[in-house]
């Protein structure tokens, strides 16, 4: 089909001004497409690991945990890879449940006055870093004596 | 309904009226996802600690093996809605739309069926000695 090449097409993709509003569905895609992948393939090998037996259960947490003192170089490599994906995956998971809620309370018909979807679209973010902030802390004084 | 453009062989039929299901679906395992993996998070967090032991018995249990294959489902019934209108919004070519959606479709059933026979074999069999 024709396309007449002086029709504005919206929105512009590379002038758009970033707002909470479109940040958060953005985010709501791109953490959705992480826990999809790398959250639940790491949740299936864990409980795989679990149902495989003490063995396969250690290799697992030697590899995504800790290795311990007689850790190689690859597996230490690979425990600061999972820790880092574990705090991506951690991320999302929070980000993309308070957004998801805030998805059901709109689909209800709530919500749509300009001022309150920006304050909601703050309000996932900071809902989101806390929970991991407060999740990394635990971890971090529990499991790694930090 | 015209016969030239496939906008114009389209226009005047109405939907497909296959997404309101999808719609639907999406929203109803979003609901279960939340209050499935709230419990998981919360579950996780009684535990007193990760020893195998520990977390063997954990899973073993109807009250954890039942909620976490319900939770699989759900996700997985979750991830095959939100990954396919990922693909269809940014995949533009036919052919390689199909296969990304094919693709999607034996992950999301292989690793749901993978997922689910695990925990259900550790509830049955318990570990292997």
């Amino acid at each position: 089909m024709a396309q007449n090449p002086n029709r504005p097409i919206s929105p512009h993709l590379q002038i758009y001004r970033w707002g909470p509003h479109m940040a958060v569905s953005i985010f709501h895609r791109a953490t959705g497409f992480v826990l999809a992948t790398a959250g639940m393939l790491t949740l299936l090998w864990w409980i795989a690991s679990i149902a495989g037996g003490p063995e396969s259960y250690a290799s697992f947490q030697a590899w995504v945990v800790s290795a311990g003192a007689e850790a190689t170089g690859l597996q230490t490599a690979a425990n600061w890879f999972f820790r880092l994906l574990g705090l991506a995956v951690t991320y999302s998971f929070f980000q993309h449940f308070f957004s998801g809620i805030r998805h059901l309370l709109m689909d209800l018909g709530a919500g749509y006055e300009l001022t309150t979807v920006r304050t909601w679209s703050i309000a996932v973010f900071i809902a989101a870093l806390t929970a991991t902030a407060l999740v990394a802390m635990l971890v971090a004084s529990r499991f790694m004596g930090i | 309904m015209g016969n030239g453009t496939n906008l114009g062989r389209v226009r005047g039929l109405g939907s497909a009226k296959h997404g309101g299901k999808h719609w639907i679906d999406q929203r109803l395992t979003a609901v279960g996802n939340l209050l499935l993996t709230s419990w998981l998070v919360l579950s996780l967090l009684l535990l007193p600690n990760f020893e195998h032991e520990t977390v063997a018995a954990w899973l073993a249990q109807p009250s954890v093996a039942v909620p976490m294959i319900l939770m699989l489902v759900s996700i997985f019934w979750h991830v095959r809605l939100g990954l396919q209108v990922l693909i269809e919004d940014y995949v533009h070519d036919d052919g390689n739309k199909f296969a990304a959606l094919t693709l999607l479709n034996f992950y999301v059933i292989g690793a749901a069926a993978f997922g689910i026979f695990m925990v259900a074999k550790h509830a049955f069999t318990g570990v292997p000695a």
